[in-house]
This record gives structure tokens, sequence and C-alpha cells, in this order.
């Protein structure tokens, strides 16, 4: 299909199907959008003319960008997020700016100023979070590709609610410049799709290290493309027992535990490892994450982004407050210096699981997607939900969410594959062979 | 009562790098043509931008370290300090707070050493002014000054005394202008001084001390001293203890104000700047800056020859550290001997072993019998004195038998040195009491 009559095809669906979902908090002008089409670079690049979105987390020059916040409404950044320069270098076209939880705290994306998004195969549900706009989208055909922000499950909790495909990168591995921080330390930049192979051709374009961003890594980039046909063999992926336990979906369960039996056919190994740290990891989390975001807000005292400080929502004061108690002389120690400790046992942790498997397959999210509205009532349900994503950002490793089947009452499962730091090929290519025997990806949801 | 100062320096350089501490823009604050030119998402605070550190600003902040004896940090990191205000535009300051880039470090002064706690590199903040606009009160904010690499040079609280306070301040700023790391301009606010001052009774540190600020000089950091030696021992007197608090230096005023006291005193909650990873410092590294230190005596030469030495006995006077030493002292202690005292080291007339600094002065002083000490001559010179430090004459006259020094001190100054000191003190005397 030419690229405009793709774009144009785009924008039909979302003619059709936004005023349901709620996925958009941008959406370009499509004649803008389709003049700046015939006026994009010239480029060899895959991506040369494909509509794509971006998680309303990253500065676009020109465009509001609002981090799902009241805060920021009406804030036109001067300058372009990195992850942004590299699609606009390859000739990828920007439909709009997608709805999240602001600031990226939450799992559902209701904690959103601009509405809740509505998951596309049950619009009574959310469509997880943070970036639930980016997901639903995808999932609803409004384009070819969306790039997420993940900090704590925010693109892989989406993703396994919605049947999308998506990755959640090594920390560093791709520029966060311009990317509006929750969490400096675990935040990372990567792309929501239908298939691996298409996480594969974005990664290649957007990753590498980037001289604005002195967290980026030096490590060469492979072509992921490439490597997706790698053979499996010999290659053993582990069940870690832990976290199969009492809180897991029994559906999602048989499902994953169906999805490994897959991957033994495709001639991988599959052995019970122990990780015991969900929970821990859990409480690490929620508080190392509230002490960066509490000092990554302090900049919005409405001085110089017009809204004060009054338009945070609840949650987001829950957060500011919760770390700034962590960070206060006297609780530093008690509740920082001793999450940072626990942030060590993960990271040993995953090392000790990741010497006997080459990845660890696992849940992404507990439940299927709840109701609107549920997770919202009570804050610990809503952090419970994070349960499974959570300790893998502290950690730094990459984690692949993709589909593994459907509830039956036709709700999305999705599965990730989590693999040691700069693994992304390797997972690739096990999530991409496991869509070439599989068709959970392909399937849509009915509008 | 009498009661020993004790007086702790902190102490901002402003880095003279190309660029600013984070980012790439132009660091020249003090010649932007207008307000908010040298600015970028970084510098502005702009959401998602991020810092990248200056290597140079490091490499400078390490040779002052390595100028100065300090221990060099062979791990270091960033660390985010908070607070609000308007000139703070991410709500935190890029600083360091447990890991500095240079620890420990000393410089010895003529009244004894002065250790330094540590040397670490921050951000400048943007500059507030305010203004009257379309006739209303605004105050507005230039950015060009914000993130300009900010050095902090803390000392132990040994320093004892004016006199040794402006010896140590002067011979610091002399180190870092001629390392070509900063121009210390003070007017403009490319050195920044702050003294925690106490008194004590027995030598040990009292458990109070007091922060003053907004001292743009080495006179104001001496006569805040001089002030506070007063405040604090009158209200010591009395059997209380000053309040833990922060003070601003008035030069209009010549005095010290209360701004605020430790109630209200910041909690930053430091932690770790997560967008820079830790630093580490190879030995190699600090090699190659140290070899940066070889080429002082060149510098030195230079400064010599500004002062008048002739350059064939700069060049030697520079190569030589205990004639250098010496040299030092003298134009501390009465520059108008530096020549001759070089002249004297250089042809071998004087031993700079066997001969202090002082006593070849005092050599000097005798031999030309230049001493004025004609009452009429004197005069004028003493009431000008007394008439421009009124603090400390009150406080003589409150009893405070060592204020006469000082004063003393201010008429063989403004004499250039040639006052007889022994007539001036029984003027003085006479005159006060």
């Amino acid at each position: 299909m030419n690229k405009q009559a793709l774009i144009e095809q785009c924008y039909d669906r979302i003619a059709k199907y936004e005023r349901d979902l709620n996925a958009f908090i941008t959406l370009r002008d499509k004649k803008t959008v389709l003049a700046e089409l015939t006026q994009a670079q010239q480029s060899s690049s895959p991506l040369s003319g494909l509509p794509y979105l971006l998680k309303d987390a990253y500065v676009t020059s020109g465009i509001q960008t609002t981090a799902g916040s009241n805060i920021l409404k009406g804030f036109i950044p001067t300058y372009d997020a990195t992850v942004y320069s590299k699609l606009k270098k390859a000739g990828a076209i920007l439909l709009g700016k997608m709805n999240m939880d602001a600031w990226g705290h939450g799992s559902s994306t209701e904690n959103t100023d601009f509405g809740a998004t509505h998951n596309p195969w049950d619009l009574t549900r959310v469509a997880g979070g943070s970036g639930g706009g980016p997901g639903a989208a995808i999932s609803a055909g409004f384009a070819s590709f969306a790039i997420g922000e993940d900090t704590g499950g925010s693109i892989r909790n989406p993703a396994a609610w919605t049947n999308t495909t998506a990755l959640k990168v090594t920390y560093g591995r791709v520029s966060r410049y311009g990317a509006i921080p929750y969490v400096s330390s675990f935040d990372t930049v990567g792309p929501v799709t239908k298939t691996v192979e298409e996480c594969a051709v974005i990664l290649r374009e957007i990753a590498g290290v980037d001289p604005y961003d002195g967290t980026s890594s030096p490590e060469p980039v492979p072509d992921y493309v490439k490597g997706l046909e790698q053979s499996l063999r010999g290659l053993t992926l582990g069940i870690p027992t832990e976290m199969y336990g009492p809180g897991l979906d029994p559906e999602t369960k048989i499902s994953i535990m169906t999805a490994s039996k897959e991957f033994e056919k495709l001639g991988v190994k599959i052995i019970e490892v122990s990780l015991p740290i969900a929970e821990i990891g859990l409480a690490a989390y929620y508080l190392m994450a509230p002490s960066e975001t509490s000092s990554n807000l302090g900049r919005y005292d409405g001085i110089r982004y017009g809204q004060g400080r009054d338009n945070f929502t609840d949650e987001t004061i829950r957060r500011i407050l919760i770390g700034t108690y962590a960070l206060s002389a006297g609780y530093y120690d008690a509740y920082y210096r001793q999450a940072q400790k626990v942030r060590t046992l993960l990271i040993q942790a995953y090392a000790k699981v990741l010497q006997q498997c080459d990845a660890i397959i696992m849940p992404v999210n507990p439940t299927l997607p709840p109701k609107i509205g549920e997770l919202m009532s009570d804050p610990l349900t809503l952090y419970l939900a994070d349960i499974y994503t959570t300790s893998i950002n502290p950690v730094g490793v990459p984690s692949l969410a993709l589909p593994a089947g459907f509830s039956k009452s036709g709700l999305p499962i999705g599965m990730q594959l989590v693999g040691d730091k700069f693994s992304e090929p390797l997972l690739l290519s096990l999530g991409h062979q496991y869509q070439q025997v599989t068709d959970w990806h392909t399937r849509s949801p009915e509008l | 009562m009498t009661y020993q100062l004790i007086c702790g320096a902190e102490i901002h350089v402003e880095l003279k790098t190309q660029s600013k501490m984070f980012c790439g823009c132009k660091n020249d604050p003090f010649h932007a043509p207008k307000p908010n030119l040298y600015t970028c998402p970084v510098c502005l605070g702009m959401p998602g931008a991020l810092p990248v550190p200056n290597k140079k600003a490091i490499e400078g902040t390490i040779l002052l370290g390595l100028a100065l004896h300090s221990q060099i940090a062979e791990v270091s990191k960033f660390d985010r300090k908070h607070y609000f205000y308007p000139d703070l535009p991410k709500g935190y300051q890029i600083s360091q707070y447990d890991q500095p880039f240079c620890l420990g470090g000393y410089l010895d002064t003529s009244f004894g050493r002065v250790n330094l706690t540590r040397i670490h590199l921050e951000e400048d903040t943007a500059k507030l002014q305010h203004a009257v606009v379309d006739g209303q009160k605004v105050s507005l904010i230039d950015f060009n000054r914000s993130s300009v690499p900010l050095m902090e040079i803390v000392t132990e609280p040994e320093i004892k005394s004016p006199e040794m306070a402006k010896e140590f301040l002067k011979k610091l700023r002399d180190i870092i202008r001629s390392l070509g790391i900063s121009d210390c301009d003070m007017e403009k606010g490319g050195m920044r001084l702050e003294a925690n001052i106490s008194l004590t009774r027995d030598g040990t540190l009292p458990h109070y001390k007091v922060e003053v600020k907004n001292i743009n000089s080495f006179r104001f950091f001496a006569n805040s001293l001089d002030y506070e030696f007063a405040r604090q021992t009158a209200i010591l007197d009395k059997g209380d203890t000053p309040i833990q608090e922060t003070r601003g230096y008035r030069a209009d005023i010549n005095s010290t104000v209360s701004q605020r006291t430790k109630e209200d005193a910041a909690d930053y909650r430091y932690f770790p700047e997560p967008d820079i990873p830790p630093l580490v410092i190879s030995h190699a590294m600090i090699e190659q800056i140290r070899s940066r230190l070889a080429i002082l005596p060149e510098a030195v030469e230079t400064n010599l020859i500004k002062v008048g030495i002739s350059p064939s006995a700069a060049k030697i006077l520079a190569q030589t550290p205990l004639m250098l030493t010496f040299i030092e002292q003298v134009k501390i202690l009465n520059k108008k001997f530096i020549t001759s005292a070089a002249n004297a080291l250089v042809n071998k007339k004087i031993d700079a072993n066997a001969t202090t600094p002082q006593e070849y002065i005092d050599s000097q002083v005798n031999l030309a019998s230049s001493q004025v000490n004609d009452e009429a001559i004197l005069k004028p010179w003493i009431n000008q004195v007394i008439a421009n430090n009124a603090s400390v004459v009150s406080n003589y006259k409150g009893g405070k038998a060592n204020a006469l020094g000082f004063l003393v001190g201010q008429v063989m100054k403004l004499s250039g040195g040639e006052a007889d000191p022994h007539v001036v003190n029984e003027l003085l005397h006479d005159l006060l009491n």
C-alpha cells in the first residue's frame, strides 16, 4: 500500500473509533501530516513514510506535550526528544501524542487529566498503563507503530491487556533525552507494535548512544532484524515458580504454560528457576520511584509552566509525598537507602537466575484487564497490578511483552520474556519465532 | 572575658570554561549582550532535558585540588540538592554531597595553616533582577548564568583572625588565577564568600555557628569577622549563646543582619543524580592534570615581573620554592620591599633559611629609618581610621583590648607601611582612652 493511502486509512479508523477509545491527547491535523509526508526526508529506512504515534511523554517542538497532566496543558516544547528526531530522520510520520497516566503514575491510563483510555477488546475495561494510549491505538490499527515509555511496566502492561507486542529495552539502550521523566534511573524508551519483527525494525532505528544523554550506552547496536532467525536450539527458558503463585489469574497461568510448550517445540529447553523477589521488588520500587518523581516534578511550581501545583492529581500528590518523605533527613536511611540495597539484591537475584537460563518467561499482569474505575478505588490494588513488571526496571534488563492467548471471555493475555542486559537480539528472536508458530498477535479487536 | 575567633570559609568560584557545566551553552554571563541569550533546554530546566557533565570543569576542580594538596576521589558523583527558588529552574541544583572531587588539602599562611575540608563542583543558579517595568515592580530572571560551573571550596574552622582570613583568601585567589581556571571577579560575583563564625574560650569548637553571606570583598570578609567578634562577645559576656543563624553582611553599615534562623533551615533531600552516572577518575587522568601544575613556574615568573621584579631575578625565584615563599610573605607583609627582597635573595645578600620575611622587613625599615613618627603626619591617618572603623573602636572602648591591634594595622596600611607602629599604638591608646 502506498504511504498516503496507509495514512488516510489510519485517519479513517481514528475518525471511527477514537471516540470510543480516547487514545489520543493530541491528534495532528490530517492535512499537515500529509503535507509532511510529501516533504519528508528521502530515506532508505523501512520506517520511511510510516505513520506512528508517540506517548505524550516525549517532547516534540511545535506540538503540545502534556505527559498526561493539566500542569503541562498547552505546553509547546521548543526542542525535540532524541527518539522523535531519529524517527523524523528515518522519515516516519507522527500522527499524534497518546494518552497516559499523568507523569507515568498508574497502570490503567485512568490517572490522566484527559479522560481514561478504553480497552478496544472491551470498552468497559481499562487499556492498562501508563501507556494505555499507545497500546489501545496500535491494537485498534490507528498507526503502524507507537513509541512507549516503560518505568515499571508502562509499555508491557498495556501490551498484555491490548494484545500488542512491545519491548522494554535495556536501560541506556535508547536515549532518554526529551522523555519527560518519571523515574530517571528506570525510564526506558521502546516500541509498541503488532509483531516482534516490527519491534526489531524500530529498535534498530532508535537505539544507540546519544551525546545528550549521559546514561545512554556506548554498546554497539546490532542488526536486530538480521538476528531474528538465529537458531533457538540449545537455549534455556526459565520459569520462576514464585511468579506463578496464588495471586495469578489461572487462565493467564495456563496460557503461559502452553506458550512454554511452543518454545519446547522450537528446541528450547524449559527449566524451573527460583526468583522470590516480586514482593520486595514492588516495595522497593514504590520507594525509589516516588523519591525520584518527587524530585523530577519539583520544577512544575507554577512559575514557568502556567498551571499551578493544584493541578496534580491525587495519585501524583501521593507519590510526591511518599518520595519527599523517603528522601527527608532522618528517613533517608530507613527508606531511600534501604530501597537502594534492595535494588542491589534484585540485580543479584536476576543475575543468579540468568546464569541458569538464557531468558525468563513470566506473566506481565496478575489479572485480566479490570473494569474502568476498579483500580482507581484502591491505590494498593493499583500498585499490585505492577507486581510482575516493576522489579525489572531497577535491574535495568530488557523484557519483551507479547500476546500469549485469550481468556474464555475473549480478553487478551500477555507474557514477558526477560533476558540479561543487552540481550534484545535473543529476546526478539525468541519472540519472533514464537509468533511464526502462533497467531495470537494477528488477532484484532472487533470495534 | 577574652575569646578566640573561629572561622571556616566557604568560597564559591565560577570556572571560566568555554561552555556551561551540563550543556553546550556559552559560559560568559558577565559579557552577554542581553539576558537569556546563552540558554538551551538543559540550563532552562525544560521537561525531558538531561545534564551531561563538562569535562573541563571537572579537570579544573581537580587541578585546584592538586595545587592545594587535596586527595582526589577515585570515584565521584553528582547529587541533587532540592530547594525552591525562582532562579533554580529544575527545583534542584546539581551539586556534590558525600563524594566530592577533592577531599582535604591545605593552604599555608604566615599565621598558620588552613586545612581544607573539600572542594566540590556544582552549577550556578540563574540571576534575579528586581526592576520596574511599565510602572509595575517585577522580578526578572536571567538564565545566562544558569548552570555555569561553580566550584565550592570549604575550609576547616581554622581561620583565627581577620588578617589571617584576608591572607588566606588572597593566596587562594592568586592560586586559582595562576592556574587559569577562573578570573575570580569579586565585583561581578565570579568569586563569592561566606564565613562560618563562632567564638571559643578554650579553643574547642562551640555548639553554635553563625553563617555570614553576601560578602563580596576580602575587606568585607575581614570586617564581618570583626563585627561578629564584637557582637558575639557581647552575647557571650551576658552568659547567652548566639543563635545559630544565617546573617547577611551589609557594607553600607559595615555590619551583619539576621536573615534566617535554624528553625526554617532547609532539608535539601540530597540523593544521587540519576541522570549522571558515577565518575571514575583514573590515575592516568590525575597525572595528566598534575602535569599542568608543572607549567606553573612560568606563570609565577610573569606575576613576579608584573610586581616590579627584574626578569632575571624572577626566573631564579620562580624556580626556587624557598625564595618564592619568602617573597610571597614579603608581598603580604609589606609590598614595597618586594623588589629589594628579590634582589637581596638572588644576590645572596640574605639567606631565606636564616632570616624570616618579617626580620628582613624590620631590618630594612630600621636601615632606612624612614618611619614616620611625626604626630602631625600621623594624626590625620589615625583620625581617618577611627572614623572608618566605628564598630571596632566601640569594641575597644567596650574593653576589647585586642581591637587596638587591628586599628594600628589599619593606620599602617593607610600609611603604606611607613608609619612607626609603636608611635601609632601610643597615639591611638591616648586618643581612645
